[in-house]
């Protein structure tokens, strides 16, 4: 099933009396592609999360349409749009078995939907062996580790067959071992349904890791949609390339001027056929290549050694954040005692943003 | 959306608000009506004139006038004691953990029990007959005094009764209160005031007490509130008609007033049920000032 | 080493200071359990009061039971308590759900007039109560009993708080299944807030079957009687007056059932109290 968002905007009123409408989602347009796995990444506060409220039903969009294939369910509550919805802390019923929560949602079902008490539990069990909980049925909530509560509210989410599957932050209550396995899963799982899935997140690896597409976005605006790697690659703008990597981009202040980047007094860069300007100069970390003639000059601060690669810490006056990291390849040797460190630059991991609009140059 | 709920939680409420508007919105206000209605009587269903008269009758009634004095006298004595010898118990069973389960069951039996019934047993104790002496004029006797039928004797005797029973009744809200105020102070202040050498005294003023000084408060507060109310445990010991008894209280004041075999005179019950509202709204007020300025809230 | 004697001492002091409150608390139980036993005959010839009886009798439960129609008191009062309470948690279980779950114009000024109605002593509306029960001519009926006991604002309030600390995201899942509000209230937020509901139950039931004020103003007729009722008729006009030992063996009746409920549910009852139950 694609879903379309149609100039999708959501305003709430301001919390103090007088003050102007928050926008949470601010035209929203955007074609889902059926059967894709999607990401939907921000910050905190982004408007992320009222979007999947939006698609879910759970909140009526203040402008805009939402469209299940050909079929406008903008005005629709949230039970006759059959999706299913995964949430942060899980939200299983803790007086219910496992069992239980899954056949809730096809207990509400009516009409000639409704389905024999065997029917439920085989349909139970069927999606529990999906997600590999067949051997908990008679639990309770509280008798599971995360990951299994995990596994249990997609079951449910999943049971009555959505048309569209949402999961709000669906990792995040998990440890770091845990989180790994279960986006394999999640990925594993969404393949296997073939369901149009949408998860929210605020982690860029977790997003980036599994998703077909992703959609960054900030402050109720959409930033960028594109592929993991197209949006690392090209990001359109500053935001983009802070959200995205880790160890963060460097980000230094900088200028265009006659063709040629300045960090400083040093040319670090050739930029032919820009107009001059003061820029933002983003460097990803492994932009860094360590050469004893290179054009940009750092002041070495320390190395860390990560095996297979080389964390060279280092500072630089023009440097936004306190220092300049950069990850290079164990191969190359520093001296103890080395005070500057100088560095050649691969054009395709440094982006030029205008120091005003911050749109890529 | 938004508005489909309108409709709806009002549906929900709608028992409640029913409820209340008959049985405690309403009343409340035509408490105040029939206070203000002079000489209205239920059986001719009209009243003379509208006025304080009704005000006037219950302040200058002899009846109620005594009501009032044993109301306060109960207040005055039961309350502190209560709450004092609650405090000592609850301390007590605080510092013996071992056996706290079992002394904590036993003493909340009174709160489950019928105020009428285990009433009938403290009458049983306390009165003498023409042929037998109740036990405690037989333990007095024992110990070498002459015997006393509390429940028909003089004032004070009878009042010691009243009091000895309240507080038998009370306490086991009162134990519980404190016995999980106390439990719920963090022993590591306990600790670090052993390490720093004070006396067991000491702790108690400084620490512990201040600690649970809201609940203290809180116990004081609902207990001055419970002892103006005291009805039904004066009907267990000296039956109904508690003004032979010499033993009536404010609230039993307004029930005869209100249900007698003349039909009633709502007029005074609701003038006095007012004054009796104001009395207990007034000394709450000024409980809960007084407690601002003095009870470290934590 | 004196420390640890001073200690030993102080906790032996404590110790008996407890046995003694324990034994006052208990012996008007053992003595209302003892007398019942007594024969009635001998119990008159005790001059001074024996501690123990060598030949204890049922006789006067039987008597307790004929004399007085006893066991319609009990009836009465379960009938009343059942009722009660029943009809309470309908009325109160909807009305704290629409308090924590929705959202409707004036909310806020509705819960604050029903917070301020906790304020209201039962002593102030029960003159227009009485006076309404007759107008509706329920005078010595079990309607005329139960409804003015119906309400609680307190109970709403506490299931509110309770309904209020389930969280949001339960009740979205159960939106985006199709649950139904109602449904949503009666399979999810209730079973949840058991605990609660238990302790509301119990504190009503307690509160039901001691109730002594209002029954004694709204019946005269001993049919509908209740057992506090019943008990102050016994003493004032029935066996009481020169039966002592049946009149202790109708106390002992109707003080077990509440004695047994305590001893059953000890801890649920005693968490319920200390959350906000006063006697009364």
């Amino acid at each position: 099933m694609k879903v379309v968002l149609e100039n999708l905007t959501k305003r709430f009123p301001s919390r103090s009396k007088k003050g102007p409408d928050v926008t949470a989602v601010d035209h929203f347009n955007f074609e889902i592609p059926d059967g894709q796995l999607i990401g939907l990444l921000g910050p905190s506060g982004c408007g992320k999360s009222t979007t999947l409220n939006l698609i879910s039903g759970l909140e009526t969009p203040t402008e805009g349409r939402i469209l299940f294939g050909e079929e406008d369910v903008t005005n629709l509550p949230p039970e006759e749009r059959g999706v299913g919805l995964v949430f942060q802390n899980y939200a299983l019923y803790p007086h219910l078995t496992v069992e239980e929560n899954i056949i809730f949602p096809l207990q509400n079902l009516k009409g000639d939907k409704k389905m024999t008490k065997e029917a439920m539990h085989q349909k139970a069990v069927e999606t529990a062996k999906l997600v590999q909980i067949d051997q908990l049925m008679e639990r309770k909530p509280k008798e599971l580790s995360g990951g299994q509560q995990q596994r249990v509210a997609i079951a449910r989410a999943l049971v009555k067959i959505p048309r569209v599957l949402l999961l709000d932050e669906p990792l995040s209550n998990l440890d770091a071992r845990l989180r790994l396995q279960t986006r394999e899963e999640l990925r594993r799982i969404q393949r296997e349904t073939g369901v149009t899935t949408i998860f929210v997140t605020h982690d860029q690896e977790e997003a980036m890791s599994i998703s077909d597409l992703i959609i960054v976005m900030k402050d109720g605006l959409v930033h960028q949609i594109g592929k993991p790697q197209d949006v690392y690659d090209e990001p359109v703008n500053l935001f983009v390339a802070q959200f995205l990597g880790t160890p963060q981009i460097n980000v230094f202040g900088g200028e265009i001027r006659g063709g040629k980047v300045y960090i400083g007094n040093e040319a670090v860069m050739d930029a032919e056929g820009k107009t001059d300007r003061k820029v933002w100069v983003g460097i990803r970390p492994e932009g860094f290549i360590p050469d004893p003639e290179g054009p940009f000059t750092c002041d070495m601060d320390r190395v860390e050694v990560m095996g297979r690669d080389v964390s060279v810490v280092s500072t630089h006056p023009e440097m936004t954040g306190r220092c300049v990291r950069s990850i290079v390849s164990s191969e190359n040797r520093f001296e103890p005692g080395q005070e500057t460190v100088k560095f050649r630059l691969k054009p395709n991991k440094v982006f030029l943003f205008d120091r005003e609009s911050e749109e890529r140059v | 959306m938004k508005k489909k709920n309108n409709l709806k939680a009002w549906l929900y409420l709608l028992p409640a608000i029913l409820f209340l508007g008959v049985f405690m919105l309403y009343p409340l206000v035509d408490v105040c009506i029939y206070s203000l209605e002079e000489n209205f009587h239920f059986v001719s269903q009209k009243y003379s004139g509208v006025g304080l008269e009704n005000f006037r009758h219950v302040l200058t009634d002899p009846y109620f006038a005594a009501a009032l004095r044993n109301t306060l006298v109960l207040v005055v004595i039961t309350v502190p004691v209560s709450t004092g010898l609650s405090l000592l118990i609850a301390l007590g069973l605080s510092s013996l953990q071992k056996v706290k389960k079992l002394f904590q069951t036993i003493y909340f039996l009174p709160y489950v029990t019928n105020t009428l019934a285990v009433g009938l047993v403290f009458w049983l104790l306390f009165r003498n007959t023409e042929y037998t002496d109740g036990l405690i004029s037989s333990l007095i006797t024992m110990l070498g005094g002459e015997p006393i039928n509390f429940i028909e004797g003089t004032y004070w005797q009878k009042m010691l009764v009243t009091c000895l029973y309240t507080i038998w009744i009370v306490m086991p809200f009162k134990i519980l209160i404190l016995t999980s105020a106390l439990a719920s102070v963090n022993q590591d202040y306990y600790k670090a005031a052993r390490v720093d050498g004070a006396s067991s005294a000491r702790i108690f003023r400084k620490i512990t007490l201040p600690m649970i000084s809201p609940t203290v408060f809180y116990l004081i507060i609902t207990g001055f509130i419970g002892a103006f109310k005291a009805y039904s445990d004066e009907v267990a010991l000296f039956g109904t008609n508690l003004n032979v008894a010499g033993m009536n209280t404010i609230v039993g004041y307004v029930y005869d007033m209100l249900y007698s075999d003349s039909g009633g005179y709502p007029g005074y019950a609701a003038a006095a049920a007012l004054l009796l509202f104001g009395i207990v709204f007034t000394i709450t007020y000024v409980n809960l000032r007084f407690s601002r300025n003095k009870v470290q809230y934590m | 080493m004196n420390e640890r004697k001073g200690s030993a001492l102080s906790r032996t002091m404590i110790l008996v200071f407890l046995v003694v409150w324990a034994l006052i608390v208990l012996f008007p139980f053992y003595w209302m359990v003892l007398t019942s036993f007594k024969d009635t005959v001998r119990y008159m010839d005790e001059r001074v009061p024996v501690f123990f009886t060598t030949q204890p009798t049922l006789a006067n439960y039987g008597k307790a039971f004929t004399e007085v129609p006893l066991g319609r008191f009990l009836l009465n009062t379960l009938i009343f308590t059942v009722a009660t309470t029943a009809l309470m948690m309908v009325v109160i279980v909807p009305a704290a759900f629409a308090f924590a779950r929705l959202e409707f114009k004036g909310k806020n000024l509705l819960f604050a007039l029903f917070l301020s109605l906790m304020m209201i002593p039962t002593e102030l509306v029960i003159i227009t109560n009485y006076a309404t029960i007759v107008h509706w001519n329920m005078r010595n009926t079990f309607l005329g009993l139960i409804l003015p006991s119906v309400t609680s604002v307190f109970y709403i309030y506490l299931l509110k708080e309770n309904f209020e600390a389930i969280p949001d995201e339960l009740y979205n899942a159960a939106r985006v299944d199709g649950t139904s509000d109602l449904k949503y209230m009666m399979k999810v937020m209730v079973p949840i807030s058991q605990p609660t509901i238990v302790t509301i139950i119990i504190l009503k039931v307690i509160e039901c079957w001691n109730s002594y004020i209002w029954p004694r103003q709204i019946t005269d007729k001993q049919s509908f009687f209740l057992v506090s009722q019943g008990i102050q008729t016994i003493r004032e006009s029935g066996y009481g007056r020169e039966d002592i030992p049946a009149m202790m063996a109708a106390v002992v009746v109707v003080s077990v059932p509440l004695i047994v409920l305590f001893l059953v549910f000890r801890d649920k009852i005693m968490a319920g109290v200390s959350r906000g139950g006063t006697k009364g």
